[in-house]
């Protein structure tokens, strides 16, 4: 069985999902996604032994060998993501029967769970794939999963927002469509691995470049780089909140994740970051972003907003690695893309409480709710510090290797902004901690108890985690700096 | 062209969705004509049949005309020339269309054509890679349709109280006495035609999706002349969630029939006697999956958008 699992960490949850609409009742539903999503972790993990063990797995489905069939390809670049996002949907989808309750209509919520299977399944299989095409069939099946889990919030703005992120996903997809459809008209192949070879030859053509343009494009739309961002902010806000966890903490990161898998290993580092003006494109918009958000992050009033447009420019940071052009950028990038994962998917929980509580997240309303919930707003802290990057959490990890890759190649003034970029999220991580803690409880909330066990447990298993692997990175050191070598060795 | 451009400058949407349809319709002729009767016999399907009239179904909602004027939005039209430009740009260097010595014609193509009748043995290659040699994407393709009937249960489906039923208006086409008797005439040969377009794929144009299309074409013609109400009666929306996810289930164990064999997922070699014959089965039973499936969703589409429609008048009388 052990070689079947390169497919298993697909087909589990995808399957799991129609089960799910035959089960109907929703709490039996709840529990059966959790064992699903369990299932899947499990068989990551798995995973991770058998690539550090054997190195890169290929699976031909059907049976059929690539490039004439759909080929699985494990190697230590998605293996590593493939554990961040079973890891990440396992523990939000635990939060998931509570929260629910108090913000989807219960005949709705089996459709939830659904979906969510639908997206999990859907940004995995976009993981383990080798095949171009497979690709965007499940970009497709996590996009469209995505918009309905948006659209799920009770907020009527919720509707709005995820019709926005459909238009602008659509254009993305559409993008990297035409960009693979451009490279199969110059090679005739869609597996990854075979494009690379092949690629060689035509790469100093029209079309190609015009393929490269499009894709890049249309992967920076879905990762929401700056300023391509616009979709982010509102969808993540009037989502439901269990969902904004789910999704910042994995979508963004697979998105990347593309990025990195045609710029390293199809393009190839060589044509991509050397021939084309790619890195310096990358550096201006990830610096621009980092600074742009940052400091639009201050300024909101609603919570959530606030951190989903530190999301934004945490992107911007693990786009600067990339623009470094060196492993140990590279590196700094892939552990930046775990950890945020982290500290994101702990903050927005974290919310998720306050929201299952107070029935909104906007900042006014939570004056002195640091008495009223002290355990949640312990992980708003906890995760804040991370955000910031102070030492023995994860965040501290990821810039003190940032700022080592850009020191390296002696690019001082990017470690200055990535420390202006810290100050700016101590800032608005300080404006919530003012309220939380030093104003005087208002009225309304001396009746607010602190959030159910339900929620809890999920929020601190990741806090815990963000200073776990905060003080221990040598699982993420290890695996992700094993992932950007090959990279680059692929390159070549 | 013209066409398209009719659609973006009118503010009809009436008009609009009839000529998104024609658009649709053109285009499966364009496909005819480069020799891609598959894609084309989907196009006029889904493009041309289904969306129209769900377009349709929604205009009852939303009312004929566009409700304000917007200014000509001049960045818009920058933005798409210069994405147009680097299209352009980009077919400059392409091979010449139908030249033997492009690459998709030298380096995968030639074994779908040369071996697949062994391989596989279907006389429609088109299935065969399909189906066969790219069967997960179909798979993945198949869970796309499932995805999207998820999201319109998810966001539109309300529960219908008895007061609802009970007072549910006649349907709008009750006098109409020709279209009637037509559509009474058309609809078993379109459920027979459906049928035979889901069997016959293996050696013509056509398979699951298309059938699948096609049959719900059917159910929905008879909802929009004798009313939903009549329909539901007939076909349990209950019943056609559940065959949504049968369809994905049923494309799914074959997969788990070759995984429990030793065999890789989808490797349909293992189901029968010999190679080929399995390579039939399998066909056979995704194509039945995905035919499954695509008519369940779209019954599941539209009658939720029509149900809405329906709630909608009530609350108005």
């Amino acid at each position: 069985m052990l070689a079947h699992l390169p497919v298993l960490q697909v087909i589990v949850p995808l399957i799991a999902a129609p089960c799910c609409l035959m089960i109907r009742s929703p709490a039996v539903v709840g529990r059966f996604v959790q064992l699903a999503t369990l299932a899947t972790l499990i068989i990551s993990l798995g995973l991770v032994r058998e690539v550090l063990e054997q190195g890169v797995l290929s699976y031909a489905l059907g049976g059929w060998q690539a490039p004439w069939g759909i080929e699985y390809r494990i190697d230590p670049l998605n293996v590593y993501l493939l554990v961040l996002v079973s890891l990440l949907g396992t523990i939000v989808i635990f939060a998931a029967p509570t929260s629910i309750k108090s913000e989807i209509a219960e005949d709705k919520q089996t459709y939830f769970y659904v979906a969510y299977l639908l997206c999990f399944a859907g940004l995995l299989g976009i993981l383990a794939t080798g095949d171009a095409f497979n690709v965007f069939v499940f970009l497709e099946i996590s996009s469209l999963s995505s918009y309905t889990l948006i659209a799920l919030g009770q907020d009527r703005r919720a509707l709005w927002a995820s019709y926005q992120y459909l238009i602008m996903g659509t254009i993305g997809a559409t993008f990297i469509l035409i960009g693979i459809g451009l490279m199969y008209m110059m090679t005739g192949t869609l597996n990854m691995h075979d494009l690379a070879t092949r690629l060689d030859n035509v790469s100093e053509t029209n079309t190609i470049f015009t393929a490269f343009a499009f894709l890049f494009i249309g992967v920076c739309l879905k990762l929401a780089l700056f300023p391509l961002h616009l979709w982010l902010p509102n969808a993540y806000t009037y989502a439901p909140s269990l969902v904004t966890a789910f999704l910042a903490a994995t979508a963004t990161k697979v998105a990347i994740y593309i990025l990195l898998r045609f710029v390293f290993s199809v393009f190839g580092a060589e044509f991509s970051l050397t021939y084309l003006p790619v890195r310096e494109i990358l550096l201006v918009l990830g610096l621009m972003g980092v600074v742009f958000a940052s400091t639009v992050a201050i300024y909101q009033t609603n919570v959530k907003k606030l951190f989903a447009y530190s999301s934004v420019a945490q992107i911007g940071y693990m786009i600067l690695g990339l623009s470094i052009g060196s492993a140990a950028g590279l590196m700094a990038t892939l552990l930046h893309m775990f950890n945020h994962a982290l500290m994101k998917g702990a903050l927005f929980l974290a919310l998720t409480s306050v929201a299952f509580r107070l029935k909104q997240t906007n900042l006014t309303n939570m004056a002195g709710i640091g008495r009223q919930m002290p355990l949640t707003m312990a992980a708003v802290v906890v995760g804040g510090l991370s955000l910031i990057g102070t030492p023995l959490t994860v965040g501290f990890i990821s810039k003190w290797y940032l700022v080592l890759a850009a020191i390296e190649q002696g690019w001082w003034p990017l470690a200055f902004v990535v420390l202006f970029g810290s100050l700016l999220a101590l800032i608005y991580v300080w404006r919530i901690v003012e309220t939380a803690y030093f104003q005087p409880i208002s009225a309304e909330l001396s009746g607010v108890r602190e959030a159910p066990v339900g929620i809890l447990v999920p929020m601190w298993v990741l806090v815990l985690l963000n200073i776990y692997f905060g003080i221990d990175s040598q699982f993420t050191v290890s695996l992700s700096e094993l992932a950007a070598h090959s990279l680059y060795l692929e390159g070549r | 062209m013209s066409v398209a451009i009719a659609v973006a400058r009118t503010r009809d949407l009436f008009a609009a969705t009839m000529l998104t349809g024609i658009y649709s319709l053109l285009s499966a002729g364009f496909f005819v004509v480069m020799d891609a009767v598959d894609v084309a016999f989907t196009e006029a399907a889904v493009g041309a049949g289904i969306s129209t009239l769900l377009m349709l179904t929604t205009l009852k909602l939303t009312g004929q005309y566009e409700s304000s004027s917007r200014p000509l939005q001049r960045i818009a039209l920058v933005v798409i020339s210069v994405t147009a430009g680097l299209l352009f740009y980009g077919f400059l260097d392409m091979p010449i269309f139908g030249d033997p010595a492009a690459p998709i014609h030298q380096h995968v193509a030639p074994r779908y054509i040369q071996h697949s009748a062994e391989e596989v043995g279907m006389p429609n290659i088109v299935t065969s890679v399909l189906a066969s040699y790219r069967g997960y994407d179909t798979f993945g393709e198949t869970v796309v349709i499932f995805t999207a009937g998820i999201g319109v249960l998810a966001l539109l489906s309300y529960v219908r109280s008895r007061e609802d039923v009970s007072q549910a208006a006649l349907a709008p086409m009750q006098p109409h006495i020709i279209l009637r008797i037509v559509s009474k005439i058309l609809i078993p040969p379109i459920l027979l035609f459906a049928l035979y377009v889901q069997f016959h794929g293996d050696y013509g144009p056509g398979g699951g999706f298309q059938a699948g299309v096609i049959f719900a074409a059917a159910i929905i013609l008879y909802a929009m002349i004798f009313g939903l109400d009549v329909t539901l009666k007939v076909v349990n929306p209950a019943v056609i969630q559940f065959l949504a996810a049968l369809g994905v289930l049923i494309y799914a164990s074959v997969g788990i029939v070759s995984l429990l064999s030793g065999h890789a997922f989808l490797d349909y070699s293992v189901l029968g006697h010999d190679a080929v014959h399995g390579q039939h089965w399998g066909i056979l039973i995704v194509e039945l999956g995905v035919g499954i499936t695509v008519a369940s969703v779209m019954l599941v589409i539209f009658f939720n958008f029509s149900s809405r429609v329906d709630k909608n008048q009530d609350s108005h009388s």
